[in-house]
């Protein structure tokens, strides 16, 4: 069984159809990345995983370990394992990171039965993913990514990653906004939690990330479906010649090609 | 009475010299009563076509004939909730009247008072003649007047010159439940002489069943040269209580003067809050919290008085409202023609959280000086969707992402207050009433207060 099953997913926002039938199958350990160019529906299909219900499901269906994952919502998807790195991390005044993080590490331990942790046990935890992260101590007494520069709150959406130590790991454009010392210390991060058991969704417009963090698969998603799947190469290739490139395949095969190129994508 | 536009007045009249009766011979203070009844018998209480009282409608008070609240004993299990570590002291009214067996005075420092209102009158009549009832406004004010037309009794503090307490002195005023709507006039005077530092919590509960009552506080504080005075009022009581409260503040020069209110309870609240900057040099800061559910109406107005230069005035209110909650904010800020370098900025920040809740927000600034600066602002919002899925994306669930966001939002509040006793204690209050509110079932819609009142009261 795969980690990670996407069928024919169709999603409307405000009536318009944004998502128009994505296939993805992504395995335990495997690295994907969704690259795309502006408006595709990245972000969309990275928030319908993590369950945001702004959007309107008209088709298809999304399983995590055989479970249906549209049937849940964001803090159950989150305590089965579903972890996202937003683009834009939201600022909240008054809510403490420390304290957030703990109490969300915490629920997710309630959900799957096991002790929650005091804040003595945590901080030994947390010290050792502020340097895996090289950040600062000041920052994590500030309230959630409040005053945080673009680079701290990517940063510290991959601190909550480590310490949340998720199943499937969205990252939404960690990379922009983040400088080559920034991006560095992220992808270190990123490739750090790296394993076997854990898979990885890498939502790009760049190549650059994925000199970093290198994946298994490369998807083009355009206008709302994935018109290429191939190997990191593709990447390369997209880098070179634009989405363009990518995009009159589709137009011009049709629906029939894409079944061809998602079995290239997802060996089960 | 020639006229009255006051209904009921044969009760009002038979309460009124009841009360007299009872309340000594002091000729100023014998005067100072009966000017006050004569004139809220010339004008009645207000109506919304007043403007001080354009969103808050209190005709269900103007109907209901209330009597004073009857004597009544408070049990040593009934009290023990409102038992607060670490203050100075904490003075007990039961119905408006001082309960000494309740009341824990005996470890005051040197040169602080806590008394019995009444028993000062009594024992020191020209130490309270210098002040009390030379700042509220009883001309303005119907409630003002109704409230020193029937002072009686209340909390003295006063603070001698350079002494300083840092613990709180604690306030309590606790209604019973009581077969006819009954009703209190709390009138509490706070002096803190020249050079010293003051803190007091006052706080009005409710113990035993709901029972239609009125508490009309008046609370004048007067703070001298170099003072400092914070000043913290709880309001908590059950929902068929109407609450009216006055807190007039004399800020002498260059004094240090907050207001902090946390308003929970009550049906139909008014909040007032009026400081006279009369020195050079003064500072106020007015702070405040005000959280409704059901068919509460809370309504703050605060009335800023820049009487004198260089004087700063912060207003920050922040309201959460549920339900069908009505809350007002009405800020008021005057700067008089000899007040220039006026610096006076407010704000006041609304969380709607549900379609029926509402909220009026008024700035209304008057100035007649002209080298002044003058701010206001206020919004009006929802919970933030993005900010709510971010939390729950990381595994919290709605119930406590929610809670999570409006402990944020109540939290400005409180970071704002200096006297980490009374801290502690509004922090708790806002939690167990965070609680309330999400567990709080719906009520149907229907009547506010103000109507249903009176429904019941006949
Ligand atoms: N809440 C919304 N309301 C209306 N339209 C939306 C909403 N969210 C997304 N869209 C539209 O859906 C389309 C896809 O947006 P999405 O954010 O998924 O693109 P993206 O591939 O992540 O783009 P980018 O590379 O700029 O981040 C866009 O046309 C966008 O305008
Ligand atoms: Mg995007």
């Amino acid at each position: 069984m795969s980690l990670l099953e996407i069928k024919n997913l169709h999603v409307r926002v405000d009536g318009n159809e944004i998502l128009k039938g994505i296939d993805l199958t992504v395995n335990a350990g495997e690295v994907h990345s969704i690259m795309g160019p502006n408006g595709s529906g990245k972000s969309t299909l990275a928030q319908v995983l993590a369950r945001r219900d702004a959007y309107e499901i008209t088709d298809g269906s999304v399983t995590l370990d055989g479970k249906d994952l549209l049937a849940m919502k964001p803090e159950e998807a989150a305590c089965e394992g579903v972890f996202l790195a937003f683009q834009y991390p939201v600022e909240i005044p008054g809510i403490g990171n420390t304290y957030f993080l703990r109490s969300a590490l915490n629920a997710q331990r309630k959900y799957r039965g096991q002790e929650e942790m005091d804040a003595m046990d945590f901080l030994p935890l947390f010290r050792e993913k502020l340097a895996l992260l090289e950040m600062d101590d000041k920052l994590m007494s500030r309230s959630l990514n409040e005053g945080f520069s673009g680079g701290e709150k990517k940063r510290n959406e991959i601190l909550q990653m480590a310490i949340l130590e998720p199943k499937l790991a969205i990252l939404d454009e960690t990379d922009s906004g983040l400088d080559i010392d920034a991006l560095r210390i992220v992808a270190n991060g990123v490739n750090s939690l790296r394993n076997p058991e854990r898979a990885m969704l890498v939502v790009t417009h760049y190549q650059r990330l994925l000199n970093y963090i290198v994946p298994d698969f490369v998807h083009v998603l355009v206008d709302g479906r994935i018109v290429r799947s191939g190997g990191k190469e593709l990447a390369l290739e997209l880098e070179e010649k634009g989405y363009s490139w990518a995009e009159p395949e589709t137009a011009g095969v049709g629906a029939s090609a894409a079944p061809a190129l998602r079995r290239d994508g997802a060996r089960a | 009475m020639r006229e009255t536009a006051v209904e009921h007045v044969e009760s009002w009249l038979d309460s009124f010299s009841e009360a007299a009766k009872g309340a000594g011979n002091l000729p100023w203070l014998r005067r100072l009563r009966e000017d006050a009844f004569a004139r809220f018998c010339e004008t009645g209480f207000p109506t919304t076509r007043d403007e001080d009282w354009r969103f808050t409608n209190v005709s269900a008070i103007a109907r209901t004939t209330f009597r004073p609240a009857g004597a009544a004993k408070v049990t040593a299990a009934e009290i023990a909730p409102y038992r607060v570590d670490g203050v100075a002291a904490q003075i007990v009214f039961v119905n408006g009247r001082f309960a000494p067996e309740l009341s824990q005075l005996n470890r005051l420092p040197k040169g602080v008072t806590v008394a019995s209102l009444r028993e000062r009158m009594e024992s020191h009549p020209q130490e309270l003649e210098q002040h009390l009832g030379r700042y509220a406004d009883i001309r303005r004010d119907p409630f003002c007047a109704l409230n020193t037309a029937f002072l009686s009794d209340g909390a003295y503090v006063h603070v001698a010159r350079g002494v300083v307490v840092e613990a709180p002195v604690y306030l309590l005023y606790l209604s019973t439940e009581e077969s006819t709507p009954a009703m209190t006039h709390p009138r509490n005077l706070i002096v803190a002489d020249d050079e010293s530092q003051v803190s007091v919590i006052e706080d009005y509960a409710s113990v035993g069943r709901e029972s239609v009552v009125l508490s009309n506080a008046v609370t004048e504080l007067i703070a001298g040269e170099s003072a400092t005075a914070q000043h913290y009022l709880i309001e908590r009581e059950h929902l068929k209580a109407f609450n009216v409260q006055t807190l007039r503040i004399q800020q002498g020069r260059s004094a240090n003067v907050a207001s902090h209110s946390l308003l929970l309870g009550g049906g139909l609240v008014r909040n007032n809050v009026h400081p006279v900057l009369a020195g050079e040099g003064g500072e106020c800061l007015i702070n405040g919290l005000f959280l409704g559910t059901g068919r509460q109406h809370l309504d703050n107005y605060m009335h800023v008085e820049h009487a004198s230069p260089h004087c700063g005035s912060r207003q920050f209110y922040n309201g959460i409202l549920d339900q069908q909650a009505h809350g007002v904010f009405h800020g008021r800020i005057v700067v008089h023609k000899d007040a220039q370098k006026t610096d006076a900025k407010q704000t006041n920040r609304n969380l709607l959280l549900s379609d029926d809740a509402q909220i009026d927000t008024k700035p209304q600034l008057e100035i007649y000086a002209d080298d002044v600066k003058c701010t206001h602002g206020a919004t009006i919002g929802q919970i933030e969707e993005n900010a709510l899925f971010y939390l729950r994306s990381r595994g919290l669930s709605e119930a406590e992402a929610r809670k999570l966001l409006l402990l944020a939002f109540a939290e400005e509040c409180v970071e704002r207050m200096h006297s980490a006793v009374a801290k502690e204690l509004m922090e708790r209050l806002i939690r167990e009433h965070l609680l309330f509110l999400e567990q709080a079932p719906r009520v149907p819609s229907g009547p506010r207060i103000t109507e249903r009142a009176v429904e019941e009261v006949g």
